[in-house]
């Protein structure tokens, strides 16, 4: 790396590291009804927010009212942006006059933006009005990053509370997550991003003239859409002048800092963060990386502090940071040693297809392994022109299930699953009934962390199989052999683990994607929530256990590195084989 | 005393081998495999592959016979040694229980009309016996059933049920009442209450506990289940997945052939948890089996598990911490008399004195100052009683006396003491600050001094009160002294804490305020007035001495009546835990070398590329999958002598224990299957070229 790079990549993790404490902090004090320093303001919103819904903030619900509430409200939210999409083309704010989707763009869509995932079987700029990007996708952003982050809270305070159904109360939690944390920080963060360039308009797309005319060869299209092909059954092409080219507008600032915050990650635009008006200068890369990776690696302290034990979230996060350090290593690595077949024609150097020259191979390698790591999703480096070992990189990142931070909430529920099989392993090996945080892991700890963790890889392993021998999801392959059987991996593991990043290649906007997308997503997100907080709510009731000598400490390096063992041996043990007929042999063809 | 604990029985024994093997046959039957799911999976497996090898001979099938039949025997052999290894945990067991069951022959019971001695009585068989039915035992009757002395004493020969072959004493009243059926009485006669339907007693309990007939699985051993089976889903999916993906790869490779049913089955058999699943009851059944060794019967396997997660452990301080019986170890002469004077009244006021006190003050004047007194003729023995708190003797007009030193100063005064020694006091007082009993000796108005009785703390104890400190467990010594003398005492055992002049109800309150903090408490007992903090304790050790009610509060009963023993059922407990734990990390970690011999070999036809991945250089695809196989099935025979044995515990803080563990069954179980399917892959290799 050049010193530049490794001054950006340090920057970035020691201004992380410096604000996860504070930042964690604050969460807690907000999630517990302390006062903080935005009180003042937001207090009395609050208060009018609860007495226009009817909410009694006081109240405190069993899990299985919190999760009913969670489920209504998400489901609701979710036929709402159904809605909207099937009735975009009647909507104002469409300046561009762009059509409804279909249903079943509309219903991937729909699940795709409530489950936080942002996977786009869509183009931004050419499909979505700004009405929809407004008060369908960003509302979205919000509520399902809060969402996610109810459901941690919830499981937090299931460890550290004793002898209680209570977990807390879902409207409150729902509603402080979005006015403390998730507005203030977008607010400063859109400003911050139009100061490097981000537009934030509602103007019509801007015609301009090409500076240098360019042409290139079409395939013809018959009416129906179909290849036109002459007598020997080859394609008939024709020759495209381009002379002036079609510059989409918006409202992007306001939703670009809330999908990398909220770990959404749905691009306004189709090149996403790639694009120079979602992100155009390296700086504000940075800052994106950043806010990608905030709340989940604060979280990790929010729960060291409402557990009492900061040593704990410390913990958690050196097991997430080790694990994302290394795949940015491995990644970065293997794009500097570029294309071997790319190499004989005489090009040398690092890949840098599919990257922005403005961000370099550090600030793309490691926005990559950031977005991956956690479910965000957003990408400013094409995934599909990595190497196949680099892009092995952000694939097992998410089939890690998404801890290496994770999405906001999701990664510590997820985590503190992947804890509570890990203690109790450890905790047999040590001759002990397994505990946590003070808290017996008994059967049903054991069934609700099994669901979490394995809940996403099970989906993968069904639906990528069946995409394998579904001849109209095979046409979808933009790539034959190895490195198409990787995309549609990476497909079915982006929507199941709700990150929403494509590899591209594969086009996913067909019936068979969508539908199966939809089911994806939507069981990806809601089982595992619903296991977590059936877990909170059987752990609130637990007595607590004092440590002894003879307890095993979570808080320190042996158990880290235990946890780090069984996360990625869970990972590999279920993903081997799958990644061996598509990246690992792609890199082995390419080397050969 | 010959005490005999069961005979390890080795598991080599033909007696248990012989039956054992019969048995791995007949637990092919699906209903009763089903109820191990993971060994269920693998036995529809291996069911499969039945098919596959059929469609090979047939010769509709595109790999040779000898391969999938060979793959379908050694799956097949995978669910037998399984069911071996259940057997032969359970094999032990039957044969003790066999040799239990032959001491309940054909008993009849003499059963009273009234709970009275002469009253008439009929003679019925021991089956026809109820709750609360009263029965006669005399000399050389065998007790029918279990229950309570009601009346008389007598002495009863209870190796039937513990092993110890001398008889011990059953009266009616206080501690000793409980007798246990299938047990005899050699002298005296008594009459019994029964407390349990024929079934239903000890020696039925017994006997199916021991067979293993009656074992409900632990919660932890659910939950460890509930693990395994979703790990062997998840696999059952990724072989399921793996097929379309070859499928898919092999057009796109333009050659090759995807990967048969045979190899898929095989692929899922190799990395589903077969190792720890097909030894996960046997492990629970030879903890158990373990204990029985040690005369100790755990009423349910919860009972011992809970045993190793003990924080508390609550002992008495007779008999567990101190030899039961105080001892004299020094004379301290006041006021002007010499040791010798001191010894010989000493050594007088005890010669009627029966007591091991008493006793001990002989044994200790008669060696240390070479006293040769004999029982002089005209002796009047003068008894300990509650009233006068003395004893003693009066011979040739001279009385002796020894006793608490208020009663004795009393005693003293009444015959006309004019003055009483003034160290005395301060003797008396810095004997009992040290944590042992004073007792004044007088010889007619004149005190010559004290007798310093110790408690005598049993050899070793601290050690293993110090082995308790380093596993985390805290130790509460529980006596009815004052809380002067237990401080010292429990000072001197190195006890963490002590609770002095308990009464039952104090027992019951310090168990429940440290649950109420969270702690596991394990306690021993024996009296019929522990048996509500037996029953409140999460570890219930009842001696086999004990009455009835303490038996029936406790979850384990100690047949030798010993209370360290509870060390032993710890040790057990975490045992069995550890054990399950190992087992589970190895067969995990087994799955990377069997992905490195199956993988590159089941997708080589179509990417010859991935020849790489074989770093073990197997020689053939073929060899590869079947010594995978060979493998996975050899190494549960392997495993038997450690699950029945149990992995070694040592006392050593948490994490270390982890690391130490990691690094053996973690670490070694990814290298070990590298060598296993290496070597076995040489042999294959050999024999098929």
């Amino acid at each position: 790396m050049t010193l530049y790079e490794w001054a950006e990549t340090i920057i970035i993790f020691v201004v992380l590291l410096a604000a996860v404490k504070p930042f964690g902090t604050y969460m807690a004090k907000v999630y517990q009804g302390e006062r903080t320093f935005l009180s003042p303001v937001l207090l009395p919103c609050e208060h009018l927010l609860y007495r226009l819904c009817g909410v009694n903030g006081e109240e405190e619900m069993d899990w299985k009212r919190y999760a009913v509430g969670l489920l209504l409200f998400n489901l609701l939210g979710g036929a709402a942006l159904f809605a909207i999409l099937l009735l975009q083309g009647v909507l104002p704010l469409n300046p561009q006059r762009l059509p409804a989707f279909s249903w079943h763009l509309a219903l991937n869509t729909a699940v795709s933006f409530m489950t936080n995932t942002n996977w786009q079987n869509y183009s931004g700029e050419s499909a979505a009005s700004y009405f929809t990007q407004m008060f369908g996708f960003a509302v979205h952003n919000f509520v399902s990053a809060a969402t996610g982050m109810t459901v941690a809270i919830a499981l937090i305070r299931g460890f550290v509370r004793r002898r209680t159904a209570a977990v807390g109360n879902f409207w409150v939690d729902l509603t402080r997550s979005t006015l403390y944390i998730l507005l203030p920080l977008s607010l400063v963060f859109a400003i911050f991003l139009v100061s490097q360039g981000v537009i934030q308009n509602f103007s019509a797309y801007k015609t301009v003239p090409l500076v240098q005319e360019t042409s290139y060869d079409k395939p013809k299209l018959d009416d129906k859409g179909n290849p036109v092909k002459d007598a020997k059954g080859n394609p008939v092409t024709e020759h495209v002048k381009v002379k002036e080219a079609t510059i989409p507008m918006g409202p992007v600032a306001s939703q670009e800092a809330i999908k990398e915050l909220g770990t959404n990650g749905g691009g306004f635009f189709n090149a996403n963060s790639s694009h120079p008006f979602e992100n155009p200068t390296p700086l504000s890369n940075m800052a994106e990386i950043f806010l990608i990776l905030l709340i989940s690696g604060a979280l990790t302290q929010t729960f060291g502090r409402m557990a009492g034990n900061s040593r704990q979230g410390w913990a958690l996060l050196a097991v997430m940071l080790a694990i994302l350090v290394f795949s940015m290593g491995v990644l970065y690595w293997a794009e500097t040693g570029g294309n071997p077949l790319v190499a004989k024609l005489g090009v040398h150097g690092i890949n840098m297809e599919g990257k922005e020259t403005r961000f370099g191979l550090a600030g793309s390698s490691l926005f990559t392994v950031s977005t991956t790591g956690t479910s965000c999703g957003a990408v400013n480096t094409m995934h599909d022109s990595l190497t196949p070992l680099g892009g092995m990189m952000p694939l097992s990142l998410i089939l890690l299930s998404e801890v290496v931070f994770g999405g906001v909430g999701t990664g510590l529920y997820t985590m503190l699953a992947f804890v509570v099989i890990a203690v109790f392993v450890a905790g047999l090996m040590i001759g002990r009934t397994p505990e946590f945080l003070g808290k017996k892991i008994e059967v049903r700890e054991m069934w609700m962390s099994i669901v979490t963790v394995l809940a996403s890889g099970i989906l993968v392993l069904i639906f990528s199989g069946i995409a394998m021998i579904v001849p109209s999801a095979v046409a979808s392959m933009n790539n034959p052999g190895a490195h198409g059987l990787t995309e549609v991996l990476y497909a079915f593991a982006s929507m199941s683990n709700n990150n929403g990043s494509a590899f591209a290649g594969l086009n996913g906007n067909t019936l068979f994607y969508n539908l199966t997308g939809a089911v994806c997503m939507f069981v990806g997100r809601f089982a595992p929530i619903l296991a977590s907080l059936a877990m909170a709510g059987s752990l609130a009731e637990k007595k607590y256990v004092p440590p002894s000598l003879g307890t095993l400490p979570t808080d320190k390096v042996p158990f880290a590195l235990w946890l780090a063992l069984v996360i990625l041996i869970v990972g590999a043990l279920t993903f081997f084989p799958a990644l061996s007929l598509g990246p690992i042999v792609e890199q082995l063809m390419m080397a050969a | 005393m010959s005490k005999h604990a069961p005979e390890p029985i080795s598991i080599f024994d033909p007696r248990i081998m012989r039956p054992a093997l019969v048995e791995s046959f007949k637990k092919l039957d699906p209903r009763v495999l089903w109820r191990n799911p993971v060994m269920f999976a693998v036995e529809i497996a291996s069911a499969i592959t039945l098919v596959t090898f059929a469609l090979s001979l047939a010769g509709a099938n595109r790999e040779p016979a000898w391969f999938t039949g060979l793959v379908s025997a050694w799956l097949w052999l995978t669910v037998i040694f399984a069911n071996f290894s259940e057997a032969l945990a359970e094999g032990r067991g039957k044969a003790r229980a066999a040799s239990l069951r032959k001491t309940r022959t054909d008993v009849t019971a003499k059963r009273l009309k009234k709970p009275e001695f002469g009253a008439p009585f009929e003679t019925v068989p021991a089956t026809a016996l109820r709750k609360d039915d009263y029965i006669l035992v005399e000399a050389h009757d065998m007790i029918a059933g279990d229950g309570d002395v009601v009346a008389g004493a007598a002495l009863v020969n209870e190796a039937a049920v513990t092993g110890e072959s001398a008889p011990v004493v059953r009266e009616s009243g206080g501690d000793r009442s409980a007798v246990t059926g299938g047990t005899t009485v050699i002298a005296n006669s008594i009459i019994v209450r029964i407390t349990a339907n024929p079934g239903e007693t000890f020696l039925d309990r017994m006997i199916s506990l021991i067979e293993g007939a009656k074992r409900r699985k632990t919660p932890n051993e659910i939950a460890l289940e509930i693990l395994l089976i979703a790990l062997t889903l998840v696999f059952l999916l990724v072989c399921a997945n793996v097929s379309p993906l070859s499928i898919y790869s092999v057009k796109a490779a333009g050659r090759g052939t995807p990967v048969s049913l045979t190899v898929l089955v095989a692929l899922f058999v190799c990395l589903a948890p077969t190792t720890i699943a097909a030894l996960l009851p046997a492990i629970g059944i030879a903890g158990m089996d373990r204990l029985f060794q040690k005369n100790v019967i755990a009423l349910s396997g919860r009972a011992i598990e809970a045993a190793g997660d003990v924080n508390v452990l609550l002992l008495d301080k007779t008999g567990t911490i101190t030899l039961g019986n105080r001892e004299a170890v020094e004379f301290v002469p006041v006021g002007g008399h010499s040791e010798l004077e001191l010894a010989e009244a000493a050594l007088m006021a005890s010669l009627t004195d029966e007591t091991p006190e008493g006793r001990s003050i002989v044994v200790l004047a008669k060696s240390k100052y070479g006293l040769q007194q004999q029982l002089p003729a005209d002796v009047e023995n003068i008894p300990f009683s509650a009233d006068t708190r003395l004893s003693g003797l009066n011979t040739g007009g001279r009385q002796y006396r020894k006793g608490a030193a208020d009663s004795t100063v009393a005693f003293v005064k009444e015959l006309g003491a004019k003055a009483i020694p003034s160290n005395l006091a301060n003797i008396v007082d810095k004997i009992a600050r040290a944590g042992a009993t004073p007792l004044v000796v007088s010889c007619d108005a004149g005190i010559l001094g004290v007798i310093n009785l110790k408690d005598i703390i049993k050899g070793g104890i601290q050690e293993r009160f110090q082995q308790l400190r380093s596993m985390g467990i805290k130790t509460v010594m529980i006596t009815g002294d004052n809380p002067l003398t237990a401080a010292a005492i429990a000072a001197e055992a190195q006890v963490d804490d002590f609770l002095a002049q308990a009464k039952p109800e104090d027992k019951l309150r310090l168990i429940k305020e440290n649950q109420e903090a969270g702690f596991m408490v394990a306690m021993t007992g024996d009296g019929t007035n522990d048996a509500p903090a037996l029953a409140q304790a999460d570890v219930a050790v009842a001696m086999n001495t004990g009455t009835q009610p303490a038996r029936e509060a406790a979850n384990i009963i100690d047949l030798d009546s010993n209370p360290t023993k509870l060390l032993d059922i710890v040790e057990v407990g975490k045992q069995i835990l550890m054990t399950r734990g190992n087992l589970t990390t190895f067969s995990i970690s087994n799955d990377v070398a069997k992905y490195f011999a199956i993988i590159p070999a089941m997708m080589l036809s179509i990417y010859p590329q991935l020849n790489v991945l074989n770093i073990m250089h197997l020689a053939t695809p073929l060899s590869a999958i079947l010594s995978a196989v060979i493998f996975n099935a050899v190494i549960i025979p392997c495993l038997v002598p450690l699950a029945l044995k149990g992995t070694k515990f040592r006392p050593m803080p948490a994490e270390k224990l982890l690391i130490h563990n990691l690094l053996i069954y973690g670490v070694g179980g990814m290298i070990a299957p590298f060598v296993g399917i290496k070597a076995i892959d040489m042999v294959v290799g050999m024999l098929i070229s």
